[in-house]
């Protein structure tokens, strides 16, 4: 089980995951370390105490160059592009005509180009899809040459300041261009304040050939020891972020999956640049109404420690079905089970108490508020 | 005598009674184990029923009857604390005790040599 596929793709840090003993699972098309020795609980721990490195260089990066670039990119996506500052970073997602939701993405505003991140194992067809869209408005440049490495955890800016001072100055959602010394040679890298943690943390772009010298330096640091997929899956749950293909696919559109506060006013009835994005009708009727919606992802947290995962069938206190897990996991953090589902628009209610049908077994649960975990963000 | 069965429970045969558990390869593979749900103390099992569940933060497996017979004990300090079946899986990680049924069902299972095999083009 632990020796990988010959089929799979190898991140530029391949080698370093091997001599640190991870242990390799396929994903997204890549041999990935799901843990390393000291294993996930551990991992986990130690993103929310100190800081961790993981490799996410299965990721696409892409950038968009040309003066309609952003004007562009607002017909794929139901977000404001065209007023996003210099520097700062937004989250996003490709609809399709439907408004389904085709990928979630993340972009910066770099002045010369927007740069911009999207999952793994969407990639391929992400950057077919901007490329049919709106490739005869602006260039759409793939960068499968980046390697993509997330310092994540309290002490990441402290660890990451040593290494490139002047990167603490940045604050949450926004990036700049940086150097790191390293003997004779500089690393370039696009640094932002981001992450998938729910802590402080950054996420570096770094040209492959770099990208293994910099991992070495950053797990110099006494802060930072590496953390794998695993870790990375329950601390963004822990988060409340949605993870592409279990919480959001092409089925569910941004208003179901609660992520109405990514659609800003601009784009919404009565904004100066209302729809114009694929599914507009659809997305827009629902935020008009919202009581028209069938069903919306909500957060539980159980009442019993009896772990709850995906597809767990949902009931009310009459045994009626409402909805499903899409996500679940007992929280390293709570010691309790959390999760994500959709519910009908009518249990959606924080309190409202469930019952998860684990191996036949009711186990209670109760609508919470996401994050499960308090985020902490450095806003300046 | 210690036997073990292709889905990585570990049995004990002391008397008519065996000990089983699941084995170092199988909660390496699993991780950090964080809840185990235990058979009922009294059920009579078939070799190959689901006995019980024991889960990691990544993952959910069933555990297997290695062999039929009645339920006697289960372990309510692992049930208390489930990291017992990384720190010690063949000792105070144990799962659970059966009162084997028919005794005939030992000669089939993985002696240890087999196991490691097992495990090795796992």
């Amino acid at each position: 089980m632990s020796s990988p596929d010959q089929n799979l793709l190898h991140t530029p840090l391949y080698d370093l995951h091997l001599s640190l003993g991870a242990r390799m699972v396929p994903f997204a098309g890549y041999a990935m370390p799901v843990q390393y020795p000291a294993g996930l609980m551990a991992e986990h721990h130690h993103t929310r105490t100190a800081a961790s490195l993981f490799d996410v260089s299965h990721m696409g990066q892409l950038r968009l160059v040309g003066d309609a670039a952003a004007a562009a990119f607002e017909t794929l996506i139901p977000v404001d592009v065209q007023d996003l500052a210099l520097g700062r970073q937004r989250y996003g997602m490709l609809l399709n005509d439907t408004g389904g939701i085709i990928d979630d993405l993340m972009f910066v505003n770099r002045g010369t180009d927007i740069f911009v991140i999207v999952n793994g194992a969407c990639k391929v067809n992400d950057i077919a899809h901007i490329q049919a869209r709106i490739g005869q408005r602006c260039e759409v440049i793939p960068m499968p040459e980046r390697a993509l490495l997330a310092l994540q955890g309290p002490q990441a800016v402290t660890a990451l300041q040593r290494l490139c001072p002047g990167v603490e100055k940045l604050v949450f959602m926004s990036g700049g261009h940086f150097h790191i010394h390293h003997s004779a040679q500089d690393i370039d890298c696009f640094i932002t304040r981001s992450g998938y943690t729910g802590e402080d943390g950054f996420e570096i772009s770094v040209h492959e050939m770099q990208a293994e010298a910099l991992a070495h330096l950053l797990l110099a640091q006494p802060e930072v020891k590496p953390a794998g997929l695993g870790a990375r899956n329950s601390l963004r749950l822990e988060a409340g972020l949605c993870l592409y293909g279990n919480d959001i696919d092409i089925g569910t559109t941004p208003v179901e999956a609660g992520l109405n506060w990514a659609i800003q006013k601009v784009r919404r009835t009565g904004g100066a640049r209302v729809g114009g994005f694929p599914g507009a009708d659809k997305v827009l009727a629902q935020l008009d109404k919202p009581a028209s919606l069938t069903r919306r992802r909500v957060g539980l947290i159980g009442l019993e420690r009896v772990p709850v995962r995906e597809h767990v069938e949902l009931q009310d206190a009459s045994g009626q079905r409402v909805g499903e897990v899409c996500s679940g996991l007992l929280s390293p953090t709570l010691d309790k089970p959390v999760a994500m589902a959709y519910v009908t628009a009518q249990c959606a209610l924080a309190g409202t108490r469930l019952n998860a049908i684990v191996r036949g077994k009711p186990v209670p649960m109760e609508v919470s508020a996401m994050p499960f975990v308090p985020n902490r963000y450095y806003r300046g | 005598m210690i036997k073990y069965t292709e889905d990585h429970e570990w049995l004990k045969v002391e008397g008519d009674t065996a000990v089983v558990g699941i084995t170092v390869h199988a909660q390496d593979a699993l991780g950090d184990v964080v809840f185990v749900d235990l058979p009922e103390v009294g059920k009579t099992l078939a070799q190959k029923d689901v006995a019980g569940v024991v889960e990691s933060v990544k993952a959910a497996a069933d555990v297997y009857m290695p062999v039929s017979g009645q339920v006697t004990e289960v372990n309510e300090a692992l049930r208390a604390d489930p990291s017992l079946a990384n720190s010690d899986p063949l000792g105070a990680g144990w799962f659970f005790k059966v009162k084997l049924s028919d005794a005939s069902q030992l000669t089939a299972l993985l002696d240890e040599t087999a196991y490691t095999e097992l495990t090795k083009n796992a």
